[in-house]
């Protein structure tokens, strides 16, 4: 049996959507507050998206999903689940789904779990989603990654804990924007990050997170699946990989052999941040923006705990003719308004009263 | 339907009053309007009052207020209309007499706004809006007044300075009114840097809120004894337009004052020319200006010109708020339509601190406003001076 | 907890669900029983697009209990393209640039949490009107 998943009717995606908020604080700004700005020739990226006091990890998903549906041009009640991957989900008990289910129409026959897996819940939510749709259980299937990552203040991983994400409904070959060709998933236990029940944030290992944890889960992943597919670095139009920084992506992206023109147009962290469960998966839907039929596209997530799923996608004449339907990822990441660290504060409920 | 007549009036001082309940002050206000009417009785007592659930945890009150009174038996109801409580209370007690049924009834406004320490009267307040689709989603009474100013604002191209005369004027007569909750004149220094509530309408724009009582006593006009002091009811008409103020047909035109002005003034067979002066609902200065307006005396931009002038002074044209009306004396929402009525029988009876004396009035009108303009009871009142 | 009216209310608050009269076709929202124009009783429900100018506005800087936290923030009277006024909060603006006669349109935001360990409620806001 080979190692690629790929459902037995063909399928892709058929809609696809981003958002991003348009809040944005300078990284030089949190280390004013917190370092003196000691650390300004080191900064990780140069800003991350702050999200709005009303806004949270449902209503930014029922927004990227409102893309994804006019992208997709199809009866919202023809989705038959809403599958939203985040660390931030505003319930413990009580599905983001359910909400954006309501929202977007797409109510009640349906199902409407959450899922949890670091920063990769976003494409375990479209591994399932492909599943589900490929099986011929239904005719379409919506699957997000979206969150409002919060970082301990003063801690390193507040430089970049971002906010924002991605919509994608999948359907069946012939209405794709882009068809999956396969996918992989590769998984062990690795606890380079994680949040326990009750925390409020999360706790990680710094260096540790490195190689034992982003670069070996993502290598595998990455290798494995074009192993398998047969196909070597140069075979993919454009890649994007989880983008907790510039550096990690970019380091990986090299070491397998692919080139700048490859992976720049999907890098988005620079300019918002680490978007968590939404990070690789919204730098995908920059890539959509701007592929063109034929193209081959690589997705690679990589989440804590840990793991990395990896597909291959090809676009189709489609895409072309409904990408401009909706807002381009490049619009979310260009609307932009700096904030200061003291509204940052107030917002993102790190001011105890 | 029989003549009605007011032969009593009470009142007590309307501020903070911390160290009185809500049935303390109901009945101070009431056995004063029995004492004026010269009266040991009554067979009914109308309740107005909007806030006392929420603010007091005690509904109920026309049995409560009765019984305390010393009137356990007789008909008693609280009858709430938002602001505009007092004045539906006192249809209520004018309709007893009118009818036959009732010979001698008090009409009584009641509220205590310092009830629970704290926002909670903003939250009480609002609920005179649309809760769901105006408060809960964080409307605030002042927000609504605000955005109706506004737009005011925009399509007359006035200045927002033009408006303070109107608080400017209220408090000038409060300062002589013993009853008033300020005493002290503002400036329009004062009203410019004044604190923003909801943009536009700052601190001064808007009425105060406190606590308060007032009450009448109401009786057949055959049954008047002393007929010097007491005022005929010549009109008291209800009228009602939606709530929620993105319903309103006109957003600038305060369709239930225009309703309810023109069905009073037809009731009382007067015209405008007649009224000697106008106690209107002036919660906001936009509302002033819309409900001159709507009620026919003249439009609001002239009416925000000649109030520069003097127009609405004790000694002009047509006096409004004699007595510093709700941004002066204070706004105790279910008791104000009371006050109002209160003031409006000593301004007729010639019994008005000096300064405020209107000469010679003789037909008086007031209009208490519940909402944003959703209930409007406009009373036309008789002196027999 | 408000729980049972807010889940009633959902079809407004998510879709701007309101009602077309059958007789005139006149739009209300929110939805009526009643028709305002003809009276007639034959309504409809009906998805508005979200589309809409301001009509009025106002910056609110002292609140009601449950919106105390999110002082100053500013609500607005919005004329829907197809026809019917509404009441609702304007996000994503900044109070220095919010015009009468601006175009906006709906999103679903948050409207408040009770508290840490109660429901969150979301419903219609309205932002500057975006060029899709």
């Amino acid at each position: 049996m080979s190692a690629i998943l790929k459902p037995i009717k063909s399928v892709g995606i058929v809609g696809y959507g981003a958002y991003v908020p348009r809040y944005r604080i300078k990284t030089a700004e949190i280390s004013r507050v917190w370092r003196d700005e000691q650390d300004r020739y080191h900064l990780p990226i140069k800003q991350k998206s702050v999200p709005g006091p009303d806004e949270d990890t449902i209503t930014m998903s029922i927004e990227a999903g409102k893309n994804a549906l006019k992208r997709a041009g199809i009866d919202p009640r023809e989705i038959r689940a809403v599958w939203i991957g985040s660390e931030s989900h505003p319930y413990a008990v009580k599905p983001s789904g359910t909400v954006v289910a309501q929202a977007l129409g797409i109510y009640p026959a349906n199902t409407a779990g959450d899922l949890e897996f670091a920063c990769k819940a976003g494409t375990e939510a479209l591994q399932a989603a492909l599943g589900y749709v490929g099986s011929g259980m239904a005719s379409y299937a919506l699957a997000i990654g979206m969150d409002t990552a919060q970082g301990r203040p003063g801690d390193a991983l507040e430089y970049t804990a971002a906010a924002g994400g991605a919509a994608f409904i999948v359907g069946a070959e012939a209405q794709a924007l882009a068809v999956l060709e396969g996918a992989y998933s590769y998984v062990t236990d690795t606890p380079d990050f994680f949040r326990r029940n009750y925390e409020k944030y999360p706790q990680h290992g710094n260096r540790f997170t490195g190689d034992p944890a982003y670069f070996h889960h993502i290598r595998s992943s990455v290798t494995t699946l074009m192993e398998e597919l047969r196909l070597r670095a140069s075979d993919f139009k454009f890649i994007s990989f989880h983008q907790p920084n510039t550096k990690f992506p970019t380091k990986m992206a090299q070491e397998l052999g692919f080139k700048p023109e490859q992976y720049v147009p999907g890098l988005l962290s620079p300019k918002v941040g680490n978007t968590y469960a939404g990070s690789s998966i919204l730098g995908f839907t920059a890539l959509l923006d701007r592929a063109q039929p034929g193209d081959r596209l690589l997705l690679a997530s990589f989440g804590s705990g840990a793991g990395s799923d990896a597909f291959s996608f090809v676009v189709t004449e489609r895409l072309a003719q409904v990408r401009e339907i909706a807002p381009s990822t490049e619009w979310y990441v260009q609307r932009e308004r700096s904030i200061d660290y003291s509204t940052y504060a107030r917002w993102r409920g790190k001011i105890r009263k | 339907m029989k003549k009605v007549a007011i032969i009593g009036i009470g009142q007590v001082p309307v501020r903070e009053h911390w160290d009185q309940s809500i049935k303390a002050l109901a009945v101070q206000a009431l056995f004063h309007a029995l004492e004026d009417a010269n009266r040991d009785e009554i067979d009914g007592l109308y309740v107005g009052n909007m806030l006392s659930g929420r603010l007091s945890e005690q509904e109920h009150l026309g049995a409560l207020i009765a019984e305390q009174a010393g009137f356990p038996g007789i008909e008693a109801v609280k009858i709430e209309a938002a602001c505009a409580s007092g004045a539906a209370a006192f249809r209520q007690a004018v309709l007893a007499v009118a009818s036959g049924r009732k010979k001698c009834v008090a009409a009584l406004g009641v509220e205590k706004l310092t009830e629970l320490s704290g926002w909670h009267a903003s939250d009480g307040l609002a609920m005179a809006a649309d809760a769901d689709f105006e408060t809960s989603l964080g409307l605030t009474f002042v927000a609504l007044n605000a955005m109706v100013m506004r737009r005011f604002i925009f399509e007359h191209n006035v200045k927002r300075e033009l408006f303070a005369a109107f608080p400017m004027l209220a408090h000038r007569n409060a300062r002589y009114n013993p009853n008033a909750m300020f005493q002290h004149e503002i400036s329009l220094n004062q009203y410019q840097q004044a604190k923003m509530i909801a943009d536009p309408i700052n601190l001064l724009d808007s009425s105060p809120i406190a606590d308060g009582a007032a009450a009448l006593i109401v009786v057949p006009w055959d049954d008047v004894r002393d007929q010097h002091s007491a005022v005929e009811v010549l009109a008291c008409e209800v009228a009602t337009d939606y709530v929620a103020l993105h319903d309103r047909t006109n957003l600038l035109h305060l369709a239930g004052v225009e309703q309810s002005t023109k069905s009073a003034l037809k009731t009382a067979g007067l015209s405008h020319r007649d009224i000697s002066f106008f106690e209107l609902h002036d919660a906001f200065s936009i509302m002033s200006v819309l409900s001159l307006e709507a009620a026919g005396f003249l439009s609001a931009e002239e009416a925000l010109k000649k109030v520069q002038e003097g127009y609405f002074d004790i000694g002009g044209t047509l006096p409004i708020a004699t007595m510093g009306g709700l941004k002066g004396r204070g706004h105790p929402v279910g008791a104000t339509g009371l006050y109002q009525i209160v003031e409006a029988v000593l301004q007729l009876r010639g019994k008005a601190p000096t300064p405020l004396q209107v000469a010679e009035p003789r037909f008086a009108m007031t209009q208490n406003i519940g909402g944003t303009g959703a209930t409007v009871v406009t009373s036309i009142l008789k002196g027999q001076m | 907890m408000d729980i049972p009216r807010y889940w009633r209310l959902k079809d407004q608050r998510y879709r701007l669900q309101g009602t077309v009269c059958s007789s005139c076709g006149h739009y209300s929202f929110p939805p009526r029983i009643v028709c305002p124009r003809c009276k007639s009783k034959a309504l409809r429900p009906y998805e508005f697009s979200g589309k809409g100018k301001v009509f009025s506005f106002t910056v609110v800087y002292q609140t009601i209990e449950r919106y105390q936290d999110k002082v100053p923030y500013i609500v607005a009277l919005i004329d829907l393209e197809e026809g019917p006024r509404l009441t609702a909060q304007l996000t994503d603006v900044d109070a220095g640039d919010v015009q009468i006669g601006m175009p906006v349109e709906m999103v679903v935001r948050k409207y408040y949490e009770e508290n840490t360990d109660g429901p969150i409620f979301y419903g219609y806001k309205f932002r500057p009107a975006i060029p899709f």
